[in-house]
């Protein structure tokens, strides 16, 4: 046990909540962020669970996590945390590399007899000496028998006595950390509301915790953290997939036409589908389809139908919904495709996250199919790409893929709830009145190349769409060669004119610097601060995020033929540093790269840029 | 015909039909212009949507909306359709490749859920727009380009997968019959639900007379019997056969011979709740029993578009919310100044 009691105030703390994955662990770990969130700390999440619903107990495959960032300037859960939560020995195991040096451990020691270091494959008596652990570091807390003594009056079973023990450890953490037990208690009874029996219970079982971490105090540091928010609004707690699904029911809004999403259940995207049937409060139309292509189809049919309409699903969905995705190019329909991307190929990392989703996204289809690619930047920047994919698939009149991650569709911030008025109306491609009696379905606005969307159930504007390729000018099928080549190169040209419909690429951090650093998509936060520390620490290096891949916003080459050195950093081998190099071929384009369904380190994209920058 | 405002030409597109001479999708396609015809829904209302094959190609030659889609997965783009828009009549065509192998998951699952369509399966028991291979409704044995030794399986029974996929509307015709034909067409249209029209349809090139066993002019009036509910189960060139319970099963019988009488001929009862009789006339194959034509089952229940439409109404009322930022604003958040 440590011998000071420091008070210590810093600007963020990260705190990871591990144990087995029936152990409540995802439950404690919101609660801590709901109560920071609301004494106005910034927060960032990031749950890492395993892909098992529930393996073994006590098994090393069977541990589930959940890392929390709480603070001022929080832009990522945080590479390594500060206090690490380990129900158990696996817990202790799989989760002790993500502690930093002299960070705390919380245990569960009832949890750590020899059948319990078993299960987790140890091979001595002592969890911490095998794994090198000072233990003057750990808090050995009793968790398990605590928590019963706490109940013995409840007339509980052990079974349901048990499953507080997650409540317990989230006490002692509220006191740690000075979180006020009231607002605790406000979300507990919250997801209790109908057992009024459990709330009783945890209610009971958080105060015994902060009450045994008060007083055994004297022997471990307290961390205090005081900030705030600076711009002023009404703010809630969300993450990404939550975010994605009302950017959607946004833009439905804006545009005046219903929602509608055609979805199969699939690991990290099943949120969206979860949301947005809940939402049918809004009159959202969410359609749990047969299987990933009847989603796509039935969105698809919704499209033309006249509904804003989306699907959404990850890689392997993905794949499934190619075809359908193609026949909506040559339609020439407004949908949005949502992509959480995961670790691949195949089944993967169903639970982990990666962007290795990229080339599918931009060439993933047969013959001549482009499509818009956008992808959000941050859990919150859901929200406002999710609007973009809608507004961009309405008023150029195409597919959208929307390529959100693991990493931000679970991961959640603080997000201030926008005002009514400050997104902008989005101007539905509606037959022009003067057109009315010479329209043929694929007439197009000359200005942007886009056809106009003729709704079923409207006089006079009956019209066949389909797969086989249609005269540019009457609509009817066509195999004349050279109008399949005109139509190739008009759908490829609607696509490339979107480019001055976009924001510009901005550049952040030392703009005058000879380096700059790119990302694409969830990897933001830890670039945008290894950008910063690398700038803070002497070596100035530009950074330029896209969240709009295809087309690339107009002053992509102005920026980038700056720069003497230009470093794509990306979860993956290579794809958008690939995707670069083919339309900037003068630029020799470095790479850093991981691959291991896990977010990027700030440190690895620091040491990254500086081993590139001193060869 | 019944008197609407509206003429089979109405419902005609300008484009020139391009199936071969002599193929059943001809009388099929004037039977549905007719269809439409008699049942007045303007063709603003209506939208006829296709996969993709030889029959698939039928909405442009219809002056309604359409789309012709691809293969297998009209049935779930006529769903999301129709839950999008669900004034809008919906008709969905396919053939037996389109809508029971490749799209035979959509066409279960569309049944099952009970969605507002009419699905109508052009039954040729081959595929045509690739030349010549056999279908899931081809017989156990049959030779084709891609089975020149005869298939090694058994084929799917239309009907036998509606009713296990808890269907309540199920009716057959020929392409050759054009009055059945318009007439069930009508009745599946005006069944709320999704209505399933098995049509025998002849491919002049690929499989020629593979229905004339039962269809033949000569042997049509023994073979096939007309269904229609609330009548005797009567058929033959002179009407005098008819269809009786046997035990659990079917028998036909002459009337007169072996003692039976009109008055043991069963009566079809096509609303009836229960699905057992109804099974049992739809597999009947033209061989010991007639094939049974016309609407074999056509029982009203829910159906999906409704029920999601009532569940929006529903909660929308209960929770009041007027729009997305009001639904965020109920929940947990908290003011920074």
């Amino acid at each position: 046990m440590l011998e000071k009691t420091d008070v210590k105030t810093i600007d963020k703390v990260v705190v990871r909540f591990s144990g087995d994955s029936g152990d409540g662990m995802q439950l404690a770990g919101n609660i801590f962020t709901n109560v920071s969130a609301g004494v106005g700390n910034q927060v960032s999440t990031f749950p890492d669970y395993p892909a098992e619903i529930r393996a073994p107990q006590g098994s090393l495959s069977g541990v589930s996590g959940f890392q929390v960032s709480v603070g001022m300037n929080v832009h990522t859960p945080g590479d390594q945390c500060d206090v690490l939560i380990a129900m158990n020995p696996a817990a202790l195991k799989q989760n002790v590399k993500f502690l930093k040096p002299g960070g705390i451990i919380i245990v569960d020691i009832d949890s750590f007899k020899e059948s319990d270091l078993k299960k987790a494959l140890f091979q001595t008596e002592d969890a911490f000496d095998e794994l090198g652990i000072n233990k003057d570091h750990v808090m050995m807390v009793p968790v398990t028998s605590m928590t019963k003594a706490a109940l013995a009056d409840s007339g509980m079973d052990n079974k349901g006595m048990l499953k507080c023990r997650n409540i317990f450890a989230l006490g002692v953490v509220c006191w740690l950390f000075d979180r006020p037990l009231d607002q605790a208690l406000k979300f507990i009874r919250n997801k209790f509301a109908k057992k009024p029996a459990i709330y009783e219970a945890n209610a009971k079982v958080i105060n015994a915790g902060y009450d045994y971490a008060h007083n055994i105090h004297a022997s471990m540091p307290t961390y205090r953290i005081e900030t705030r928010d600076p711009r002023p609004g009404v703010y809630t707690d969300i993450n990404g997939n939550t975010a994605t699904a009302w950017g959607l029911i946004m833009a439905s809004e804006k545009a005046g036409r219903p929602l509608f999403l055609g979805s199969y259940p699939i690991t990290p995207a099943t949120d969206i589908l979860h949301e947005l049937a809940k939402r049918k409060d809004l009159g959202v139309k969410a359609c749990q389809m047969e299987d990933e292509i009847a989603g796509v189809c039935s969105a698809i049919g919704a499209a033309y139908a006249g509904n804003l309409a989306a699907t959404s699903t990850s890689g392997p969905g993905l794949a499934l919904k190619s075809e359908g995705i193609g026949l909506a190019v040559i339609a020439e329909l407004p949908l949005v495709i949502i992509d959480v991307q995961r670790g691949g190929p195949s089944t993967g990392l169903p639970t982990k996250t990666e962007q290795t989703d990229l080339m599918q996204a931009l060439y993933g289809r047969n013959g001549e199919s482009p499509i818009v690619v956008v992808a959000p930047a941050s859990p919150t920047d859901c929200f406002k790409m999710a609007f973009e994919a809608c507004r961009i698939a309405i008023e150029h009149m195409t597919p959208v893929i929307l390529l959100s991650d693991a990493f931000i569709g679970n991961g959640s911030s603080a997000w201030r709830i926008p005002e009514a008025d400050e997104y902008p109306e989005i101007k539905v491609k509606y037959v022009p009145e003067a057109l009315k009696d010479t329209w043929q379905p694929y007439m197009r606005d000359e200005k942007d190349l886009a056809r106009y969307w003729a709704i079923p159930g409207t006089e006079n504007m009956m019209h066949r769409l389909g797969g086989l390729e249609k005269d540019s000018r009457t609509g009817a099928i066509s195999t004349d060669p050279v109008n399949h080549e005109k139509m190739v190169g008009l759908r490829r040209e609607k696509i490339e004119r979107i480019a001055t419909d976009i924001p510009a690429l901005e550049v952040l951090c030392d703009a005058d610097a000879d380096t700059l650093l790119i990302g694409w998509g969830g990897t933001y936060g830890h670039l945008y601060s290894a950008a910063e520390e690398l700038s803070a620490e002497g070596t100035p290096v530009a950074f330029a995020h896209f969240r709009y891949i295809n087309p690339l916003p107009a002053n992509t080459a102005e920026v980038i033929s700056k720069y003497k050195r230009v470093i794509v950093a990306e979860l993956n081998t290579g794809m958008f540093a690939d995707f670069l190099q083919s339309k900037f071929p003068q630029k020799d384009i470095r790479r850093i790269n991981k691959i291991q369904g896990q977010p990027f380190l700030v440190k690895e994209v620091v040491d990254g840029v500086r081993n590139i920058i001193s060869e | 015909m019944e008197q609407t405002a509206y003429t089979p030409a109405n419902f005609k597109s300008n484009q020139s039909v391009r199936w071969c001479p002599g193929c059943g999708d001809h009388a099929i396609l004037n039977t549905l212009h007719k269809a439409m015809a008699t049942l007045g829904v303007p063709p603003h209302m209506t939208a006829v949507i296709s996969g993709i094959g030889c029959s698939s190609r039928l909405p442009y030659y219809m002056n309604t909306y359409g789309f012709h889609t691809i293969h297998g997965r009209a049935a779930a783009i006529a769903t999301g359709f129709k839950v999008a828009n669900p004034q809008m009549t919906v008709w969905q065509i396919s053939g037996d490749g389109d809508g029971l192998a490749i799209g035979g998951n959509h066409f279960i699952h569309a049944v099952r859920r009970n969605i507002d369509i009419n699905m109508i399966l052009f039954n040729n028991k081959i595929y045509g727009l690739t030349k010549g291979q056999y279908s899931p409704t081809s017989a156990r044995g049959f030779v084709s380009k891609s089975s020149p030794y005869g298939t090694t399986e058994d084929p799917f029974i239309p009907a036998e997968l509606v009713f296990g996929a808890r269907g309540q509307f199920f009716a057959r015709s020929i392409d050759v019959e054009l009055q059945t034909s318009q007439e069930v067409l009508v009745a599946a249209a005006r069944h709320k639900g999704a209505s399933v029209v098995e049509i025998l349809q002849n491919c002049v090139i690929f499989n020629n007379g593979i229905h004339n066993p039962i269809t033949d002019k000569e042997v049509r009036a023994d073979r096939t019997i007309h269904l229609r509910h609330g009548e005797k189960m009567l058929f033959g060139k002179d009407m005098d056969h008819g269809l009786v319970q046997d035990g659990f099963l079917l028998k036909a019988v002459k009337l007169g011979e072996s003692g039976y009488t009109i008055d043991d001929v069963l009566v079809h009862d096509a609303h009836c709740q229960s699905n057992f009789l109804h099974q049992q006339l739809a597999m009947m194959d033209g061989e010991t029993l007639p094939l049974a034509v016309g609407v074999i089952r056509d029982v009203e229940a829910v159906t999906y578009n409704d029920a999601v439409e009532a569940q929006v109404a529903e909660v929308r009322a209960k929770k009041g919310f007027t729009c997305l930022r009001d639904m965020i604003l109920s929940g947990e958040t908290w003011e920074v100044k």
